[in-house]
């Protein structure tokens, strides 16, 4: 079912992701971004209908910790704004329905995540079951390699190819020069076996924002603008233990939502912080070997954590918009092992 | 640029939180050696069981009794444990499906290596030997070559149901505060006060974050304000804080700094508390090893018109 209204990404920006950006504060680390969103479509933070943010408190060690970042985008006289516990991503589909309901015309989309001021891989451990799992601290790396060990005995993939992976994605990030982890990477010690360093993604920080036109106001303030087809996100039982962690059938049926199966796509921006979360994804999209698979170098050359999924909209759009690709999926996930997932189709006009 | 600042924070906090039906027997059949699943309406038994079946949403409250035995679905060698985690000892993540239970519950395997760790594996609960109602009364699974372990066909009731938890959580981190409350700060270790003008509507901000809330865009222009303002409306405190060493009743204040086109707090001292007033003229006390101003005084100045600072209100 085609969206009632036609709605796209008209401009994406995001900051250089990196290990720690203990010198700038939040607002610090999102306002040129968000003054490069703004430049390129020539709009004012007047000019916004609506606002939409992704962060977490846990990051920050801090509750409300968004209304700091607030400062960024003129909140002052009062804004029509809204602000999700999650990535980016789900505040972009928080804003595509707003446009969809004729509401607004334009939106600003930002997501900002800064890992380096405490332990990320506990930090995420607070969004685990509190009465079953929470208690035991697993940490975000011990659970993937519980599901890296899932395929590798369901014959999915090997250590060997997992290194593939890492080594594709990271030699694709040389062309990116916002990613954090470039070129050549060695695979490195186990970090929890059967994932080694290569397999995980790097920890850092970063921003990115994007602006939503909707119909022709789109047309005005983008030369191609990237329109989003379809959007939908789906998530898993949130016991382990029920899962097949092999599968990704949320994935899927975000995907067929979204209406990535109707016609192939050329690209694919997968949201996929370990290396073993890609062979999940490939398979659940049923992504054919042809696709360009993040061409940005994708999660494990930047992660900032509550960003990197709407960085993979906005590396989806941007192709779109550079007119390097016409039809376009970008995912993005949330939770332990790909617990929660978010597909949107991306096209441009027809050239 | 000056050094970045930086300090340690820790949030900490012992989270209660209270248990349903069928997390209470769960719970509580642990701390009596007792593993419990829940059974759904389509016959398959969940453990750790959970109240609404996650395929069909039922509401589940069939509890049945499944072995302390089982199988290893899958797993991860932690070579370097972390705070908090089962063990302290290098120890595997395990999933297993226990022997009568269709899911797998997650929990730490004490084994001598990776090496002596497979998906199949058999294995059997550790006990922990102090038990309160809480899934850590598992201390771990350890091997196990024996037959499937004895179920008592227990019901899920006991005398004594454990009805709420307290899951302590702590998260260190290094605060850093920025560019522009870095520049505040050390301002203020020489007891100077500086804010920061908006290129565009030239206000000036105290303490500042870097941006304009009204514009949107960053601030940069470094602007000394006070040491003297005026008080723009207050409150008297009548509650005794923990911790803190102020006699009550005391007086809390917006103060606006000679300058500064936004109030900061501060508590107002050296003059009683039912004589402080909107419009009195203040001033900084600093304390010796204070590092921002202790309170404000009274500045010996007359009071401030109205119309200079009422939008600052």
């Amino acid at each position: 079912m085609r969206p009632i209204r036609d709605v796209a990404v008209v401009a994406f920006g995001q900051t250089d992701h990196r290990r720690s950006s203990d010198e700038l504060s939040e607002v610090e680390m999102l306002m040129p971004v968000l003054h490069e969103v703004l430049d390129r479509t020539g709009l004012k933070t007047s000019d916004i209908d609506f606002t939409c943010s992704g962060s977490t408190d846990y990051l920050a060690g801090r509750a409300f910790s968004f209304t700091m970042a607030l400062d960024g985008v003129g909140a002052w006289p009062p804004i029509s704004e809204s602000h999700v516990e999650m990535d980016g991503a789900w505040a972009l589909y928080e804003a595509w329905t707003k446009l969809l309901t004729g509401d607004a015309d334009t939106a600003l989309v930002y997501a900002y995540g800064k890992s380096s001021p405490g332990s990320v891989r506990d930090v995420l451990t607070r969004q685990l079951d509190p009465y079953y799992v929470a208690p035991l601290w697993p940490d975000s790396v011990a659970l993937a390699a519980l599901q890296a060990r899932a395929l590798i005995d369901a014959g999915d993939t090997d250590e060997h190819a997992l290194a593939g992976v890492a080594s594709r994605s990271r030699t694709s990030a040389a062309a990116n020069s916002h990613a954090q982890l470039r070129g050549s990477v060695t695979q490195g010690d186990y970090v929890v076996r059967p994932l080694r360093a290569g397999d995980c993604p790097p920890v850092g920080d970063g921003a990115a924002a994007v602006i939503l036109a909707a119909g022709e106001r789109a047309r005005e303030l983008c030369e191609r603008p990237a329109w989003i087809r379809g959007i939908d996100h789906r998530i898993e039982a949130h016991g382990l233990g029920v899962r097949d962690l092999t599968d990704s059938p949320s994935a899927r049926l975000a995907a067929e939502r979204a209406g990535a199966f109707e016609r192939p796509v050329e690209t694919a921006e997968l949201h996929a912080p370990f290396t073993s979360q890609e062979v999940v994804l490939r398979k659940a999209l049923r992504l054919a070997d042809d696709v360009d698979v993040n061409p940005s170098g994708g999660a494990l050359a930047a992660n900032p954590v509550m960003v990197a999924g709407l960085v993979r909209i906005g590396e989806a759009a941007a192709r779109i918009h550079r007119g390097t690709s016409d039809r376009a999926l970008a995912h993005a996930t949330s939770g332990p092992c790909l617990q929660q997932n978010l597909v949107a189709v991306l096209e441009g006009d027809p050239r | 640029m000056p050094e970045v600042l930086k300090a340690p924070l820790v949030v900490e906090f012992p989270f209660t939180r209270s248990l349903g039906p069928v997390q209470s027997a769960f719970l509580t059949g642990l701390r009596e050696r007792v593993v419990l699943g829940v059974r759904t309406t389509d016959g398959r038994t969940l453990v750790p069981p959970v109240e609404y079946d996650p395929v069909t949403a039922d509401e589940l409250r069939d509890l049945v009794e499944v072995a302390p035995t089982g199988t290893v679905t899958t797993w991860a060698w932690n070579h370097a444990p972390r705070r908090g985690q089962p063990l302290d000892t290098p120890f595997a993540w395990v999933l297993v499906r226990l022997d009568g239970a269709d899911t797998a519950l997650l929990h730490a395997l004490d084994a001598p290596g990776p090496d002596a760790v497979r998906t199949g594996m058999r294995v059997r609960v550790r006990w922990a030997g102090e038990r309160s109602g809480a899934i850590t009364d598992i201390a771990c699974f350890e091997p196990y070559d024996g037959d499937p372990g004895e179920t008592g066909g227990h019901d899920g009731r006991f005398a004594d149901m454990v009805t709420g938890i307290v899951t302590p959580a702590r998260l260190d981190y290094v605060y850093s505060p920025g560019r522009a409350q870095s520049a505040y700060l050390e301002a203020l270790s020489e007891r100077r006060t500086v804010g920061e003008r908006c290129p565009l509507c030239r206000k000036v901000y105290v303490p500042p974050r870097g941006a304009c809330p009204t514009c949107g865009v960053a601030t940069a222009e470094q602007v000394e304000v006070g040491p003297r303002g005026t008080v723009t409306t207050y409150c008297i405190v009548n509650i005794k804080a923990r911790n803190l060493d102020i006699e009550v009743p005391y007086v809390y204040a917006h103060i606006a700094l000679d300058g500064a086109d936004l109030a900061l707090h501060g508590r107002i001292g050296g003059i009683p508390y039912d004589q402080v007033r909107m419009g009195l003229r203040v001033e900084p006390v600093w304390t010796r090893d204070g590092r921002h101003p202790d309170h404000y005084r009274p500045a010996g100045e007359p009071d401030a018109d109205y119309e200079t600072y009422k939008e600052l209100l």
